[in-house]
């Protein structure tokens, strides 16, 4: 009965994946979500809460959940971990100030039991800006070389041209599917 | 197959709830639902929809349950769902008051309510301003303000009835989406026509002239929607009596309300009848269309319209009993309404209205179906027939017949006290019903299962009884109540007895004996009161009993358990002293009438006024005076005045002066209003010129006064050692450095101000402002007492009252003017005398006790012997030489 009921499943395209959009309030979490789901850049105001999109890549879909990054709102987000697929973090990289925070909410977050096997994409967005970080000092500034026993990855985009996107979901579609 | 059957035969059961059974924490567990992935829209409606059952069963959720709940809510955002989202939004807002952290969702409604799906942006708008503080609702003006002029009429009314809730904790940020609810109005949709009006009045409510304006605009444009005219009808006849006689306006506004009379909506017509005959100042000439308006409808096949008739001629039968006869053929008919209530309505209407003769024959009617009715009618049948025994004390035997049994039947608090309260009114209102209507109230606390009525007879019962012809027959009925109920009820007889004690001599021996017997009893309060009075009682010292049995404690209770508190919290070393707390006047009837009549929020037309919790005006003014320091060094503060007017109505600036009696000190309280938008004052006091002997100790003035704002300064007067200086007429200047300033940011133009002045009205000090109002229950015996007593002096005046021509009118001024309490309700003048004595009592600041008797007599004027007794002789002079 579950074999045939999985084969099922299979033909319809499997369940939802469940994803997370987290990160420091203005990275350009809300950007990418819409980007991701109706292909545009969209006028944003900073996220009181949440927005939850279903978003269609190839053939899957992914129930994507984009939480605000506000330093209010950042201890609301574990109320939202438990069955995620993936994490999402974005990172601007534009700001420099606050990579060390952003380092500490990643590790904080990463440290729960309920995301232990989520797969982890980190996204150092803002890439168009003059005076940036690049993805490897990014990757330090986060302390990445520290991660043990997580699939992760991390992608330069720019979420307002639109760059990079593409290549971050492919490896997260794969990531996924493998997992599987 | 079989489920089925079952399901059929529970339905055949009595339909039954499906929901009887649930249980909060099942429910709570189930919710738990929300969480998985993917969401099953189905169950989770029904969950949902468990929950906001037991939401609206009154059942309480902890505020750490319902935030789980709430979180776990949030996650069904993921669904497309519509019928789901729409509960989601639901219980949002029903969870939105006791979850915390509820902002949580505010992004995903903002989204809804500016989304495509026109069946969210409703219900996500009323969700979001559930939800929203006033810190919030800045981050979602912009999208409010937009969905006010929406073009979907759901969303316009749900935005505009949602700013009117959000003006209660941000009145400042909706009062900026005007021009848009401005707009709502012209919309086309009765719905939202309506509602944008009343987000426009609430808005300007404030300022009259605004209203006036908004109103003259509306009257012009003739509005679509029937309720907006209803509303514009109210706030209408809210403006002509506020407005009162001045000003030429008015007439044009009672056109506008005499036009509706004609509308083609029938709501709208009976709006406008009723706000007719309920304003204040109608003249019958224009009440005649408005009441055949009501006769009109008294008669309709539709049941609404004509409860909504009668219930209208039944209010104003007393204010205009010969305009409402006119509808008395038609009221009769309606006597035998199938609905009751219409019924009910339609006699009580007819018993205030009618003459003597068809009392007997309406109770009769009444009497036959007063069983079917319910409580809140039954209420109106009694108050109908107070007016009744008020109107016709001839006929007290008859309605106290049937107030007594009405008593004996089934029914709520409020109906067995109004019938109680009547009973108690007509007793005091006519002396041949008294013995009757103690004998009936002795019957109904025989078995009276509410504590709070009993205690007020038991004590009514201590008042009244010893002075009946066989106060032992009360004694009975009272000692009974100590054997059998509950404590309060044992402690009210213990009261009662003792005033029987005091005041029949003869029956002294056996209230000594039945009290020595309560001071076994178990309860503490009721042993304590036994053993006060037995003392006291025992003591044969009549002066003892006047003082501390007959009549009331005349402080403030409050004040006393305020300055206890504060006493043991101190240095306990000296003794309390009970001189310090303020004197409490009884309130005078028609300040409790006033306040009665004061509703506040929205336009309420004529609904029930809530009753005000009675602190006294001395107490609240405490509370306020005790912020300026100065003010702290005078001692307790003895008495407060009305406020006075010092400025017209409508000018500059308005003025209101507030008289404090300290012992030795008289404070000026000035209320100032900067009503002129483009100025700011500063050091902004009042100049007094005070009469003779008053010596100004200090001046306090209030800093600064920007438009629209009310400051206050003070001065301190020092009371001239001779008291018959302390009556005067003071010269009131107010003083001011003004500063030009920009009318919308309000900051001045320069630092340079200049100085100016406003003359104000003359202020008067009278006796009234040092004397404090004392209740006095055997007023005769205190006299007596003074007669017998060295050390009183006593002053006799005569004179006439040559500016009154009727009795009533004499004691109104005499009370007023000299600020003492009638005693022994001798303020009411019985019909057709001629000859009427009025006994005061009052205490002056200081302490000094004052009794005074006036003898009037009424030929062509009012002659008047005034004989003062106080126990400080210039006290008594003042008094004597001040009414002159």
């Amino acid at each position: 009965m579950g074999g045939l009921w999985s084969y099922f499943r299979g033909l319809l395209g499997a369940r939802e994946m469940r994803i997370l959009i987290l990160g420091l309030d203005g990275a350009g979490k809300t950007t990418i979500l819409y980007r991701l789901q109706v292909g545009e850049v969209v006028t944003t105001i900073p996220t009181i809460g949440f927005n939850v999109e279903q978003v269609q890549y190839k053939n899957l879909k992914f129930q994507v959940w984009d939480l605000g990054g506000q330093t209010s709102i950042r201890p609301y987000w574990r109320c939202y971990y438990s069955n995620t697929d993936a994490i999402i973090y974005v990172v601007d990289s534009a700001d420099k100030e606050r990579i060390g925070i952003s380092k500490e909410e990643l590790f904080h977050m990463l440290r729960e039991e309920e995301l232990s096997d989520a797969i982890l994409v980190v996204l150092a967005n803002k890439q168009d800006m003059a005076g940036c970080m690049t993805v490897a000092e990014v990757h330090q500034a986060l302390g990445l070389e520290a991660l043990k026993n997580r699939t992760f990855q991390i992608f330069k985009t720019s979420a307002t041209k639109g760059e990079g996107l593409d290549q971050a979901m492919d490896w997260l579609a794969n990531a996924l599917q493998n997992k599987k | 197959m079989s489920s089925f059957k079952r399901e059929k035969k529970e339905e055949e059961d009595g339909g039954g709830n499906p929901f009887q059974n649930i249980e909060k924490t099942t429910v709570l567990q189930e919710a738990r639902t929300f969480n998985e992935t993917p969401v099953n829209p189905r169950k989770c409606t029904h969950i949902l929809t468990k929950i906001l059952y037991l939401l609206n069963q009154g059942e309480q959720f902890g505020s750490t349950e319902a935030t789980e709940a709430f979180f776990a809510m949030t996650k069904l955002f993921q669904s497309k769902d519509v019928i789901l989202r729409r509960m989601v939004y639901l219980g949002i807002k029903e969870l939105s008051s006791i979850a915390d952290d509820v902002i949580i969702v505010t992004s995903s409604l903002t989204k809804d309510m500016t989304g495509k799906e026109d069946l969210y942006r409703a219900a996500a708008i009323r969700a979001l301003c559930s939800i929203t503080d006033s810190t919030m609702l800045q981050a979602i003006e912009r999208y409010m303000k937009q969905a006010i002029v929406d073009r979907n009429s759901a969303v316009s009314s749900a935005a505009l009835v949602s700013s009117l809730h959000m003006t209660k904790i941000a009145g400042d940020v909706v009062k900026r989406w005007v021009n848009e609810a401005q707009e709502a109005v012209n919309s086309d949709n009765i719905m939202v026509q309506y509602h944008a009006l009343g987000v426009l009045y609430h808005i300007r409510k404030s300022d009259r002239l605004a209203v006036t304006k908004l109103v003259a605009k509306l009257t012009r444009m003739s509005l679509k929607s029937p309720y907006a005219v209803c509303m514009l009808i109210r706030i209408t006849a809210k403006l002509l009596e506020e407005e009162g006689d001045s000003g030429n306006s008015n007439n044009h506004l009672f056109e506008f309300i005499d036009s509706c009379l004609r509308h083609k909506s029938e709501m709208v017509t009976y709006e406008a009848a009723h706000a007719i005959v309920n304003l204040k100042r109608t003249s019958s000439r224009e009440l005649a269309p408005a009441i055949s308006i009501l006769q009109l409808f008294c008669s309709s096949p539709k049941p609404t319209l004509r409860f909504a008739a009668v219930r209208t001629l039944n209010q104003v039968a007393i204010s205009h009993p010969a305009a409402v006869t006119a509808c008395n053929i038609d009221l009769e008919n309606l006597i035998s309404d199938s609905n009751r209530s219409i019924a009910t309505l339609a006699i009580t209407t007819l018993l205030k209205t009618g003459g003597e003769s068809s009392v007997e024959r309406l109770m009769k009617q009444i009497s036959m179906f007063v069983s079917e009715i319910s409580d809140e009618f039954k209420v109106v049948v009694v108050q109908a027939i107070r007016a009744l025994a008020l109107k016709f004390p001839r006929k007290h035997s008859v309605l106290m017949n049937f107030l007594s049994a009405m008593l004996r039947e089934e029914g709520g608090f409020d109906y067995k006290a109004s019938i109680a309260d009547t009973i108690i009114t007509i007793i005091e209102d006519n002396p041949d019903a008294k013995e009757t209507g103690l004998a009936h109230l002795c019957e109904f606390i025989e078995d009276c299962e509410h504590t709070s009525l009993a205690v007020r007879i038991l004590h009514l019962l201590g008042k009244e009884g010893p002075r009946t012809k066989q106060p032992s027959r009360y004694i009975r009925f009272i000692y009974n109540r100590v054997l059998l109920e509950d404590p309060r009820f044992r402690a009210g007889a213990v009261s009662a007895m003792a005033q029987f004690g005091a005041t029949c001599p003869d029956l002294l021996e056996n209230i000594q004996v039945l009290l020595t017997r309560c001071q076994m009893d178990p309860d503490d309060e009721v042993r304590d009161r036994a053993t006060y009075y037995s003392n006291i009682l025992s003591r044969q010292d009549k002066s003892l009993y006047n003082n501390y049995i007959i009549e009331p404690m005349k402080i403030s209770i409050s004040a006393l358990e305020r300055s206890l508190q504060e006493y043991i919290q101190g240095d306990t070393e000296q003794a309390f002293d009970i001189k310090s707390i303020p004197v409490v006047s009884p309130l005078a009837a028609e300040e409790i009438q006033t306040i009665a009549q004061k509703t506040d929020g929205m336009l309420s037309s004529t609904g029930p006024a809530s009753k005000p919790v009675q602190a006294s005006r001395e107490e609240n003014y405490i509370k306020e005076l005790s912020n300026v320091p100065e003010l702290q060094q005078l001692g307790p503060l003895f008495k407060s005045s009305d406020v006075v007017e010092l400025t017209e109505s409508e000018t500059e600036f308005v003025v209101r002066c507030i008289k404090h009696s300290y012992t030795k000190h008289l404070v000026l309280q000035f209320n100032c209003t900067n009503t002129l938008s483009d100025l700011l004052l500063e050091n902004v006091r009042v100049q007094v010129d005070p009469s003779e002997g008053y010596n100004i100790v200090k001046e306090i003035p209030c800093p600064k006064l920007p438009y629209n704002e009310t400051g206050t300064s003070y001065i301190i007067l020092e009371f001239p050692s001779d008291l018959s200086q302390s009556v005067g007429t003071f010269g009131a200047v107010l003083k001011f450095i003004a500063k030009d300033c920009d009318p919308t940011t309000g900051i001045p133009d320069t630092d340079e101000g200049y100085g100016d002045e406003y003359i104000l009205e003359d202020l008067e000090v009278t006796p009234s402002d040092q004397i404090q109002r004392v209740s006095k229950v055997n007023w005769s015996a205190a006299w007596d007492e003074a007669t017998e007593a060295n050390n009183y002096s006593m002053m006799n005046i005569v004179f006439s009252l040559s500016s009154v021509s009727t009795l009533e009118e004499a004691i109104k001024n005499v009370v007023q003017y000299l600020g003492l309490q009638a005693a022994e309700h001798s303020d009411k003048v019985p019909e057709g005398k001629t000859v009427h004595t009025l006994l005061l009592a009052g205490v002056f600041r200081g302490g000094a006790d004052i009794l005074a008797q006036a003898k009037l007599v009424l030929a062509d004027t009012v002659t008047m012997e005034l004989t003062v007794k106080a126990t400080e002789e210039s006290v008594a002079e003042l008094i004597v030489f001040a009414i002159e």
